[in-house]
């Protein structure tokens, strides 16, 4: 196993639940070779132990999940809960609301909501059997790359607690790669949950946008944002997202798709496959040890059968721009709800309702929500939509068409998912647009609405981990999952 | 042109925003924002003259569906959430004077 253990000693019955995948898991519990019990036993005492160093959760309802993981072990035994997850702890990224437990987005503003219903997502996972332990920590409103901007303290990568975990599903993917739950849910609007798993060493993927509802995700950049799985290995992440996937009338953006039977494409095997490596993904920047262990990813996959060709994609280093404008002002337009009227924070002694707006938003926000709410608003207003928020809009529609074009000549994209590995903590907030600049790989992707994964493919010389990010044409998540599981199984084969 | 973020734009920006800020912080966004605008600004080299804008990554129009009502009364737990309830409303403070 790649995760560090937190366990105590003597802890052997523990240990061994740990080490299941979530999958595997449920089969285990299924056959009664254990309980949802002591899974969730397990996992809450690796939380005990963990969570000093890495801070992973913001919510952990302990009562609440023993209490479910009964119920649910009891309706496995009498045959009604059979779904593919069934008795499983998960995690649940604190900007999806869940009912009667706390959800904050990591932010002041939202301190005490307790949401009087579930988002869509969490109901589908609730339905397919899997048990909430509670919520991850995040940058607040999901803006940020670090997980450094959380109102509730920085989570710390398991790998190496001097590190970031990535982000903003940085509490999400460092639940997983500590052992503290057996998959969680992330977001993910510009990389959020590529790079956090990335960073940690697991796998994570969104998918094409529309796939999963967005109902009762608390919106930042919502033609962007798309919920997605973080786990331990491709499997999981097919059986999750085969069970979130949902047609849902309540977000009107959700497709009605019938082709979600990920775990189908399950299957080593890439021969004929055609991969291309965008040259421009390669360039300044990139850390060689990244480099080398993607390329050498690549090649692997060759030897196997697949087409590896080298191309130019075009129009890279717009994207980050493009993404900043358009992300900044739906976030400016989605945040406004938050004005202390009807949930969340409200100012003290504010004079009239403007002033208490005002005070609420001053002190609930923190420094870098403000800081693209007030560059959204910019962008938006008169005199400067054109040159500003229309002209990122027609620079998506290019940058879609460039994809088009790729995805018309092969099957997978191929490249990393960071220039780097994780940043030391407290090194990245200082330079906002530096930090911005680490997006390049994976905010693309989500501006063009397209589906992309991220599997670990070794470690640079600190033994921090290194993300090979898959990206595919809308809806063709089965070509990301066959190529992913290849790469998964000819990695552990030939080492 | 960065140069167009005066302290008037970020003082109209902050209106805009509903967000009050101090001397310190008006400061740094003047300089945040200025510097992220010239890094936009690099959208100017291209050449977007005759593309259509899209804000949907898909061809999708109006949504439209019945509206039936599928949950039950939630206003009590709504208004759990409220900093302010009376008389089973939302608590506001006085916007104008009787």
């Amino acid at each position: 196993m790649r995760r560090k253990p937190y366990g105590q000693k003597g802890m052997v019955v523990a240990m061994d639940i740990l080490s299941y995948t979530a999958a595997g898991l449920a089969a285990a519990i299924k056959e009664g070779r254990t309980t949802a019990v002591e899974a969730m036993e397990a996992a809450l005492a690796r939380i005990d132990t963990a969570e000093k160093d890495i801070n992973a959760y913001i919510t952990v309802d302990r009562e609440g999940a023993l209490r479910a993981a009964a119920a649910a072990q009891e309706k496995i035994e009498r045959g009604e809960l059979t779904g593919p997850l069934a008795g499983v702890p998960a995690a649940v990224k604190d900007n999806l609301c869940t009912a009667g437990m706390r959800t904050t987005c990591a932010s002041k503003i939202l301190e005490n909501f307790v949401p009087a219903f579930s988002a869509e997502a969490v109901l589908n996972l609730e339905r397919a059997g899997a048990v909430v332990i509670g919520k991850t920590n995040m940058d607040e409103f999901a803006m940020g790359s670090t997980t450094e901007t959380s109102a509730y303290g920085e989570t710390r990568n398991p790998r190496n607690p001097a590190h970031v975990p990535g982000g903003s599903s940085g509490g999400s993917a460092a639940a997983v790669a500590a052992g503290e739950c057996f998959f969680a849910l992330g977001s993910d609007t510009g990389g959020s949950i590529r790079q956090p798993a990335g960073f940690c060493g697991v796998v994570g993927m969104k998918p094409t946008y529309g796939t999963v509802s967005r109902y009762g995700l608390i919106a930042y950049g919502s033609s962007l944002d798309q919920i997605g799985p973080l786990a331990r290995d491709v499997t999981d992440c097919a059986v999750i997202l085969e069970a979130i996937a949902s047609h849902d009338g309540k977000d009107s953006t959700s497709v009605e798709r019938t082709d979600t039977h990920f775990t189908e494409a399950l299957v080593a095997d890439v021969k004929g496959m055609k991969i291309g490596i965008p040259r421009d993904y390669f360039g300044e920047g990139l850390d060689p040890a990244v480099k080398d262990a993607v390329l050498a990813a690549a090649k692997r996959l060759e030897r196997n059968g697949a087409v590896v060709e080298e191309f130019d994609l075009s129009l890279v280093e717009y994207a980050i721009p493009t993404y900043y404008t358009i992300a900044a002002a739906e976030a400016s337009s989605n945040l406004e709800r938050f004005d202390g009227i009807k949930y969340g924070y409200r100012a003290a002694e504010a004079g009239g309702l403007h002033e208490m707006y005002k005070k609420t938003r001053s002190e609930g926000f923190g420094a870098e929500v403000k800081r693209r709410i007030m560059l959204g608003s910019f962008v938006l207003s008169s005199g400067y939509y054109d040159a500003y928020y229309l002209k990122a809009l027609k620079v998506k529609a290019m940058i879609k068409k460039a994809f088009d074009e790729a995805f018309a000549k092969y099957d997978v994209i191929l490249g990393p998912v960071a220039p780097t590995t994780a940043p030391r903590l407290g090194e990245s907030l200082s330079d906002p647009l530096k930090m911005y600049l680490g997006d390049i790989y994976t905010i693309a992707v989500n501006l063009a609405g397209l589906p992309a994964i991220s599997v670990p493919c070794g470690q640079d010389a600190q033994g921090l981990p290194i993300g090979l990010q898959l990206i595919a044409d809308s809806f063709q998540e089965k070509k990301l999952f066959r190529a992913a599981y290849s790469h998964e199984t000819f990695e552990r084969m030939e080492g | 042109m960065a140069n167009v973020i005066t302290d008037e734009t970020i003082d109209y920006v902050g209106i805009l925003a509903k967000l009050e800020l101090s001397g310190e912080e008006k400061e740094q966004a003047k300089k945040d924002m200025g510097r992220m605008l010239d890094y936009i600004d690099k959208l100017g080299e291209l050449d977007t003259d005759g593309v259509e804008p899209m804000s949907h990554v898909f061809p999708v129009q109006n949504v439209f569906r019945e509206d039936v009502i599928t949950n039950g009364d939630g206003s009590a737990d709504a208004l759990k959430n409220a900093p302010g309830e009376k008389d089973n409303m939302f608590m506001a403070p006085r916007t104008f004077e009787a």
